[in-house]
């Protein structure tokens, strides 16, 4: 295959569960379950045989009600959380041939740190709160090996201006800032490597309307920028039909129906998506 | 009615326990391995990790020299040296060349060690990632993956903040190759007497039930930046104003009516040594 065609990430038949299973619901991978968790051994079903690609500059829309499993997907394909079964390949690792989750934990943090950004709903999360702003920037760029206090500064004024932070106060810990501002911090540190892929979990989440519109435009002109491929997950359509290219719907801790957004939006075929969309309006 | 010890205070077993963790900790230098730190009947946080180590190690031929904050003479090493007198019968010292296990608090001794000899150090706290990282499950993960981002980060934000890496005491080293080690707090000034000691190095953190050591001709390097180099306290044209010593660790001491600061060797016994050799001459 030809290097421009493969796919930024792809991800193959993903399967998250917690609990062991019974007789009720094992083998099924609980397809045979009405809810996406086993009534008689209370085995929850978080994700279940999830498969898609994302390519190179494409952003991904992921949407679906709360604990439909969005989340839980991203955080196993940001190696916070263990996969149950299932394969990942990553274009710019090792040639894409490789399923990242049976790598060894270093060559997870490896994957993490250069070749991937996450922002995180909550900053917390992926933001040391006690540590300056530039510090929290820096630190991605130290755990890609960076050891020049000068270039990283620099760096990170660099970064902390294009997501609209005064550089006066990049001395200041992120526990000072609002949540719109640390949302930009965050969007700041997932980009400081330059990553190939960048995942966000419901970014604009939280936030007011103004500030939601302001951290969705910084997004857009990221991606037209610096041409990263993206993969958002939301709950609110507004956020998805403003940036997805392509929009995968999860239910259940199953993909029910995926394709253009526009499509999607305009043409649901699934009954929830048309619940969904209907809400919208 | 007098009370009869074992000899060195402990019982065997305690002993041999605490000699199998050492065994280890020089087996894997700057590991911290974890021991069955032992009640002892001075408080934690005086010195109880390298009293118990230097209890499992003490001999009958052995002559002990205790050091805190340099001085041979402070309550705490008075203390100490009493306790292990009394339970051993063995010769204590304030010789450094003379002593073959030194036991010190906050100072490595300026007169160079040798192979003979065996320095215990105590240490409050153990893990250099604990400010960076609270919880010690996380920390375990990170020294297992050479993961320490975290490290360098804390040395970031003091370049950020001070414009240099400002730390009095316990500056981060990397014992190996492998393991980055807190020294324990001594100044910055000591830390490149633990490249290549031709001793053997222990630190005992009682309250955090830790051992660690540097073996006999380690390579221990302190944490830096490219463009911020290591660099230990300097004290520019200024001499002991007892025994006129230069290049060695001083104290400075305010007069508080005349507002002048003399200076004085911070290691006694080298400054007594030194006076003594004077005026023989």
């Amino acid at each position: 295959m030809d290097d421009s065609e493969r796919p930024v990430l792809a991800v193959r038949n993903i399967n998250k569960q917690y609990g062991q299973g019974c007789v009720n619901c094992r083998g099924a991978k609980g397809e045979g379950l009405l809810k996406n968790y086993c009534p008689v051994c209370g085995t929850v079903y978080a994700c279940r045989d999830i498969s898609f690609e994302v390519y190179a500059g494409e952003i991904l829309g992921i949407v679906g009600e709360s604990g439909s499993g969005k989340s839980t997907m991203m955080e196993c394909l940001y190696f916070d959380q263990e996969v149950s079964s299932g394969e990942a390949y990553i274009a710019s690792y090792k040639g894409g041939e490789t399923n990242v989750f049976e790598e060894s934990s270093q060559q997870k943090r490896y994957i993490r740190n250069h070749l991937m950004g996450k922002v995180y709903q909550n900053p917390l999360m992926s933001l040391k709160m006690n540590f300056s702003s530039i510090g929290n920037i820096a630190e991605k760029l130290i755990s890609a090996g960076n050891r020049n206090v000068g270039q990283m500064k620099v760096r990170g004024e660099e970064l902390l201006e294009h997501v609209n932070i005064p550089v006066y106060r990049m001395k200041e810990a992120p526990k000072n800032f609002s949540g719109g501002m640390q949302q930009r911090v965050q969007i700041a540190k997932a980009l400081s490597n330059n990553p190939p892929l960048l995942l966000l979990d419901e970014v604009t989440t939280g936030l007011d309307l103004s500030v939601q519109a302001s951290v969705l435009d910084l997004i857009k002109s990221i991606q037209r920028q610096l041409k990263i491929s993206m993969i958002i997950v939301s709950h609110d359509l507004g956020v998805i039909r403003m940036l997805a290219d392509r929009t995968l719907v999860m239910l259940d801790g199953q993909v029910i129906e995926q394709g253009l957004t526009d499509q999607i939006l305009e043409d649901p075929q699934h009954g929830y998506t048309q619940k969904l969309v209907q809400s919208l309006l | 009615m007098k009370i009869e010890y074992n000899f060195a205070f402990f019982d065997e077993g305690s002993k041999r326990e605490i000699r199998r963790a050492t065994l280890k900790a020089i087996a894997i230098p700057g590991y911290q391995v974890p021991f069955a730190s032992r009640e002892m009947p001075i408080a934690r946080g005086w010195g109880t990790g390298g009293l118990q180590l230097t209890l499992s190690l003490v001999g009958k031929e052995d002559i002990l020299k205790v050091i805190d904050q340099g001085s041979d003479e402070s309550v705490n090493a008075v203390n100490i040296k009493k306790l292990i007198a009394l339970t051993t019968g063995i010769v204590v010292t304030d010789e450094t060349t003379e002593a073959t296990i030194i036991q010190s608090r906050h100072r490595i001794p300026e007169t160079p060690l040798q192979e003979d000899q065996i320095l215990v150090l105590q240490v409050p706290i153990p893990e250099p990632l604990r400010y960076y990282e609270p919880s010690e499950y996380e920390t375990k993960k990170l020294h297992a993956e050479h993961e320490y981002s975290g490290a360098w980060l804390m040395l970031f934000e003091q370049i950020v903040n001070y414009g240099a890496m400002s730390t009095g005491a316990d500056h981060p080293v990397m014992v190996h190759s492998r393991y980055v080690m807190a020294p324990s707090p001594i100044p910055r000034f000591d830390n490149p007497k633990l490249n290549q000691n031709k001793a053997l190095i222990l630190l005992g953190a009682g309250r955090e039930k830790k051992v660690y050591a540097v073996p006999p001709y380690t390579k221990v390097a302190s944490l830096d930046f490219a463009d911020y180099p290591f660099r230990v306290e300097t004290f520019q044209d200024k001499c002991c104003r007892l025994c006129g010593a230069k290049d060695v660790f001083l104290d400075e001491l305010l007069n508080d009516i005349t507002g002048e600061a003399l200076y004085q060797c911070n290691d006694t016994s080298y400054c007594l040594q030194r006076m003594n050799g004077i005026s023989k001459e």
